[in-house]
């Protein structure tokens, strides 16, 4: 049967369409209370982690000095990776809670019927509602880096080498889940949709640690398994992007000089010691491209 | 129903018309068009052998039938039938395993003939999480309404569909009736030269079903094409031009209320005094039977019937009852469901 079927071919897109889709998807997510919920979480995690970090400035060494401010600035920086990795973490999940059941909640409640019978294409609803929750994602993570940053800058006068790639990064990660769930929703019920969703992120962070413990001990089978799980879903991938962007140069330098040691040591998630080659940030563009192509196509050939 | 109030923003259509604008004459000079289209051009809906199979189950059979514009066609069949699956056939929201159809002229899935078309679902469901003004907006927006003309389709759909009081609550405190009179008003917006209503009442009140009721003579009377999935008889038998019954993915029978029921009138008298020669004369009547004291005239419609009290008693009978039968369309629905495919049609 002709694939034109379901509308006038795949991308027959009309922006104001996916305007007002994309509008929607923010909407139902102020009026299900989640910006609610999530600005009350991130005031908590804030003030927690500031004052955290503010306490540090108050500890004393051995010999019962205050941290010089090297060791302070040093001890943050690594403090700061950590709060990152728990945020990153959160984000994966809230970006799957949102994603998975986008597209399939609103099939099994019967609300697409009444919108995909309108003069719009498939490919204008998944856009739209993909757009949306970017813009979401976006201006959540960045306000939320940019409060936390500017507050450790102020408390400790500590900045990390690149805060402006390190917000990027962790929204292209985040960013890349919520499209890998996406996708899912148009096949399979949120619930499912959110397993396998999660259980990829897992796999391709655990495939990241394998991928840099094969590197140090220059196995290539072992390496060969990270950077594959690294291509399948760059989530792991990004969040290396954001802590490399986060390492100070001084630390860098040390591991580098560590030679083997060092480079075993970045096989935990919370050390880079290299940016991510150009030719994976392409990769994980095209990445983003083909899912949402593949997103589109799959919705298209759904029955409803 | 304020129909002064239709005469801003939406464009005119005069009642009984249709030269429907817009789309299907574009496709009408086609010179490419099969026959089969070209026909299908001038009707609201022509399909030739729609089917549809979900594995092993055939869901809909050679589905072929041909739709006049302007017309309030019932789609009418048990639940399980097949009837919501050719309405999302239609609509493009499902594949046909094989066969054609077109609505309104143009191929099934056609994106701009859309525009014309409105959709009441059967499992109908709306942004909880949206006032009723806001789904209604959404859909003026979805539907590439003119902008200037949203307010007066909003409150025209609230008014119509009786919820002018509720536009600012959230539909998640509607009850399913109400939310059912929100999808009927998401349905009008635009003035749809074809509107799809699938089981519009089943959770509706009787006083929310004669509205119903109301608003498709409304529609008619706007030329409107109503393709009306039920399994209510009466409501079919009330507004119906024509009906198809369809039963386990097939249409056992098409035709009017009339084609459908013609053949099952008749009167029984109950009389005394007539004897075998009087029963013959009656005969010309229509097939004579008599049982319980009563004596039947299958076949013969209510016009005959003083013809034939006046043939009675000029044959020496006294007449103590006359009840001209009339069967309903209930009862020819439940005869066919039981038996073989039938075909009415003229």
């Amino acid at each position: 049967m002709d694939t034109a079927l379901l509308g006038n071919g795949l991308l027959g897109l009309q922006p104001r369409v996916i305007w007002a889709i994309m509008r929607l998807t923010l909407r139902e997510t102020s009026r299900r209370k989640l910006l609610l919920a999530l600005l009350g979480l991130t005031i908590v995690v804030i003030g927690v982690t500031l004052f955290g970090i503010y306490k540090l400035t108050t500890i004393t060494g051995p010999n019962e000095q205050p941290l010089t401010p090297l060791e302070l600035k040093t001890v943050v920086s690594q403090i700061l990776i950590l709060i990152m990795f728990m945020f990153s973490f959160v984000l994966a999940l809230s970006a799957v809670f949102v994603a998975a059941p986008m597209i399939s909640g609103d099939v099994e409640s019967g609300i697409s019927l009444a919108i995909l019978t309108r003069p719009l294409s498939r490919a204008d609803v998944v856009l739209g509602k993909w757009l949306g929750l970017v813009a979401l994602v976006s201006t959540y993570i960045a306000g939320t880096v940019a409060i936390e940053l500017i507050g450790v800058k102020l408390i400790t006068d500590y900045q990390p080498p690149s805060p402006v790639f390190t917000i990027l990064f962790l929204i292209a990660e985040t960013v890349v889940l919520m499209t890998l769930a996406l996708l899912i929703s148009t096949r399979l019920s949120g619930m499912t949709g959110g397993v396998i969703a999660l259980g990829a992120y897992g796999i391709s962070w655990l495939g990241g640690i394998a991928g840099a413990v094969g590197a140090a001990f220059q196995n290539s089978t072992i390496t060969h398994i990270g950077t594959t799980t690294q291509l399948l879903l760059p989530t792991d991938g990004l969040w290396r992007g954001a802590v490399y962007s986060m390492e100070p140069a001084a630390i860098i330098t040390i591991a580098r000089a560590a030679g083997a040691a060092g480079r075993a040591a970045s096989a935990n998630p919370f050390l880079e010691l290299n940016p991510p080659p150009l030719t994976y940030l392409l990769w994980c563009a095209g990445w983003l491209v083909a899912m949402l192509a593949l997103t589109v196509y799959s919705f298209h050939r759904r029955e409803i | 129903m304020p129909d002064e109030a239709r005469s801003a923003g939406s464009p005119p259509f005069p009642a009984g018309s249709v030269a429907v604008a817009g789309v299907p004459s574009r496709r009408v000079h086609d010179p490419g068009l099969t026959e089969e289209a070209a026909a299908a051009a001038s009707s609201a809906l022509h399909t030739v052998g729609l089917s549809k199979r979900y594995g092993d189950v055939e869901a809909l059979v050679d589905l072929s039938m041909t739709v006049p514009r302007g017309e309030v066609f019932g789609f009418l069949g048990p639940n399980g039938a097949g009837k919501t699956t050719s309405v999302k056939l239609l609509l493009g929201l499902a594949r046909p395993t094989s066969g054609q159809a077109w609505v309104l002229g143009a191929p099934l899935g056609d994106q701009s003939t859309r525009r014309h078309i409105g959709y009441l679902p059967e499992l109908f469901r709306y942004q909880g999480w949206l006032q009723a003004a806001e789904v209604l907006k959404l859909h003026c927006e979805l539907a590439q309404l003119p902008r200037h003309t949203w307010k007066h389709e909003i409150e025209y759909a609230l008014s119509t569909v009786g919820l002018s009081d509720r536009a600012d609550d959230r539909v998640a405190n509607f009850s399913k009736g109400m939310q059912q009179r929100l999808g009927l008003g998401v349905a009008l917006l635009g003035s749809p030269h074809m509107v799809f209503l699938d089981e519009p009442t089943s959770a509706l009140d009787p006083v929310g079903r004669r509205d119903v009721r109301e608003i498709i003579r409304h529609l008619k009377a706007r030329g409107t094409t109503v393709f009306l999935n039920s399994h209510l008889l009466t409501e079919v038998e009330a507004v119906c031009d024509r009906v198809a019954i369809v039963d386990h993915g097939s249409v056992i029978a098409t035709g009017t209320l009339d084609d459908l029921l013609a053949s099952r009138v008749g009167v029984r008298l109950r009389v005394s005094g007539l004897d075998a020669a009087g029963i013959q004369a009656l005969s010309r009547f229509g097939a004579v039977s008599e049982a319980d004291g009563w004596l039947s005239i299958e076949g013969a419609g209510p016009e005959v019937v003083p013809d034939i009290v006046a043939e009675a008693v000029s044959r020496g009978a006294r007449v103590y009852a006359v009840e001209p039968r009339h069967e309903s369309l209930e009862d020819r629905f439940m005869e066919l469901l039981g038996g073989d495919a039938v075909e009415l049609e003229a």
